[in-house]
């Protein structure tokens, strides 16, 4: 197929800005999976000062759409507020790449997301969420319906991948309905953890494997 | 700088040969082959010594010869004028879970009229298993149809053997050979062949003309109505410079061609396994097309492989979701049981009589940086 790519698009894909990772990252979120082709990791630095994004960095598994958004949108969050950055949209992205193929809409809202999420991550960890709601099994889950499920491309939840949820004293244990030396279970363990223990009042998270 | 062109299990160049022998088709030999005066003749006489040449890469009878269109249509025309015609004999039909398209949905059209299909599975290197075959057959199967050299992964399915069985219980016995044709032996006789479609743009002949075999007193209804032109199969005026090319480009092909581009297929193949960590052969690794290499490269993905590539002047093609309108892996990468997302990183490089060494020299170069440098920007190691 031809790919209808915009030069700003191939420049930002053969020469992607902020590439890499943050390592002392002050938030940071992985959405996608390479089950589905596309996946990126995006890292934050934030001046707690004014709440502004003094850097941030992203990786990227994926096609030239998803590689440019990535690039783009890290250029347009850099320096912007907490909230600034959140309101940046999937249309903004595109129109800063000079139009990105309707096609590639799926590939390119990735990136949109992973920045969102880091966003969301900084706040839970540094006690910034406004929203206080206790946490329960239908937050979590709706959590995990984030993390894929490599096996089909489609996440854990639907799935049917969750076996079971527990909340106590703020220690949240998921079982997953997969062998502990499944070729995913690193994986999926570790973006359970990813997604869960960043929740406000959650203060362990413990994953079981059901064999 | 110069282009490399690796894609030729998409299409090919037409030969030099080729173009010289079909262009007296275009200007002053432009007879219809059904007129009776002298420029009918001319048209006729070409038509029916390409229909013999064909034949004889066949091992067929020239009245045996249908021209089509394309691999597409004479698919087509085996799957569901063959499905049509015996209505009366049953309704099932087998085939493989690794067909090209034109396979694939006149077997799902089918469906809707009612006929039951069944898709056989494939092993990890995606060859059939004769005898589950075997098992899969029911007193209603009309025929089974198999792709004998994988478009996508290379492999050249044992048809000898699925011959026997067809043959013996009496079952039609389709082949897609679009990318085996002139590269692998076909013999219609000695390997019980009932109806084999073949195409002339793989082989360095245009594009828009094919042929199916159909041998005699296999029952076929047509799919294109009108004059009585094919044995009545296939109505409409002959492309006769196409179907010249069509022979033309069968005819000059040697031996020669096949070792070369069999040369080239495994001096990539070598040099990527050995060189670029993570890279896996997909497909066969002996009985595969003469002009396919296909790898997965883990952590990757492959558009933006072969974006960076088509970049550094190479063009090759990929399995990979964001490369086709469907957003999934390719089918026949999944049915041979690699992950999706192995699948998503894979790449086809074919190959063709016209590169050479040099070529896949500075291929394997470009690729190992492309490789790297996707891989340094992965989240996914
Ligand atoms: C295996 C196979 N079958 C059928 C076709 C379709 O042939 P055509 O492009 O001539 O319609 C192709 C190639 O495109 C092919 O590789």
């Amino acid at each position: 197929m031809k790919f209808p790519y915009s030069e700003k698009v191939l420049e930002h894909f053969r020469n992607p800005r902020n590439v890499g990772k943050i390592d002392d990252a002050d938030g940071k979120a992985t959405v996608g999976s390479p089950a589905c082709g596309d996946m990126v990791a995006v890292y934050i630095k934030v001046d707690p000062k004014d709440s502004r994004i003094s850097d941030v960095k992203f990786e990227s598994y994926g096609c030239a759409s998803n590689i440019a958004t990535g690039s783009i949108i890290t250029e347009l969050a850099k320096g912007r507020t907490l909230e600034e950055a959140k309101s940046i949209t999937w249309t903004q992205a595109s129109d800063a790449l000079g139009g990105l193929p309707k096609i590639k809409a799926h590939c390119s809202v990735l990136a949109v997301d992973g920045l969102r999420s880091a966003i969301q991550n900084y706040e839970e960890k540094h006690g910034l969420v406004k929203d206080m709601t206790p946490t329960t099994v239908d937050v979590v889950r709706r959590r995990l319906g984030k993390v894929m499920n490599p096996l089909t491309g489609l996440d854990m939840v639907r799935t049917n991948l969750v076996k079971e949820i527990e909340i106590k004293d703020g220690e949240v244990k998921i079982v997953v309905d997969l062998p502990d030396n499944h070729q995913f279970a690193p994986n999926i363990k570790e973006e359970v953890i990813d997604k869960i223990e960043s929740l406000w009042d959650v203060k362990k998270v413990v994953v079981e494997f059901t064999e | 700088m110069e282009k490399i062109y690796l894609d030729n299990a998409a299409t090919t160049p037409v030969a030099r040969e080729v173009l010289d022998a079909m262009m007296p088709y275009f200007s002053e030999k432009y007879g219809n082959a059904s007129s009776i005066h002298s420029f009918g003749t001319e048209a006729k006489e070409a038509l029916e010594d390409a229909r013999e040449k064909i034949a004889n890469k066949l091992n067929a009878n020239p009245y045996e010869i249908v021209f089509t269109s394309g691999g597409t249509e004479s698919n087509n025309l085996a799957l569901k004028g063959a499905a049509l015609s015996n209505r009366k004999k049953g309704n099932h039909i087998i085939t493989t879970k690794i067909e090209h398209g034109s396979v694939l949905k006149p077997c799902k059209w089918l469906e809707k009229l009612g006929f039951d299909v069944s898709y056989l599975d494939v092993d990890e290197y995606g060859l059939v298993d004769p005898e589950n075959f075997e098992n899969s057959i029911r007193d209603e199967t009309i025929m089974v149809s198999v792709i004998h050299g994988n478009n996508e992964i290379g492999t050249i399915q044992d048809i000898d053997e699925i011959g026997k069985i067809a043959r013996e219980k009496e079952i039609y016995f389709h082949i897609d050979a679009c990318q085996s044709f002139t590269k692998t032996g076909i013999n219609v006789e000695t390997q019980n062949l009932d109806m084999v479609t073949i195409n002339s743009h793989k082989i360095y002949g245009p594009k828009g003309i094919g042929a199916l075999y159909i041998r005699e007193g296999v029952k076929v209804d047509p799919l294109i109505h009108g004059g009585g032109h094919e044995r009545k199969l296939r109505a409409g005026t002959e492309n006769i410079p196409g179907i010249v090319g069509f022979a033309k480009a069968a005819e000059i092909t040697t031996p020669g061609d096949v070792e070369k581009m069999r040369e080239l297929r495994d001096y990539l193949i070598k040099r990527i396994i050995n060189e670029i960590p993570n890279s896996n052969l997909i497909g066969h690794p002996q009985k595969r097309l003469c002009n396919n290499a296909n790898f997965t490269f883990k952590f990757i993905e492959g558009e933006s492989m072969l974006m960076l590539l088509d970049q550094a002047g190479i063009c090759v093609s990929t399995g990979s979701a964001c490369s086709s309108h469907a957003l999934k892996p390719s089918h026949v990468l999944l049915a041979t049981g690699i992950p999706p997302e192995d699948a998503h990183g894979s790449l086809r490089l074919s190959p063709g009589k016209y590169n050479t060494l040099e070529e896949m020299d500075y291929t394997v170069v470009n690729l190992k940086k492309i490789v790297g440098r996707l891989r340094e920007l992965s989240p996914f190691k």
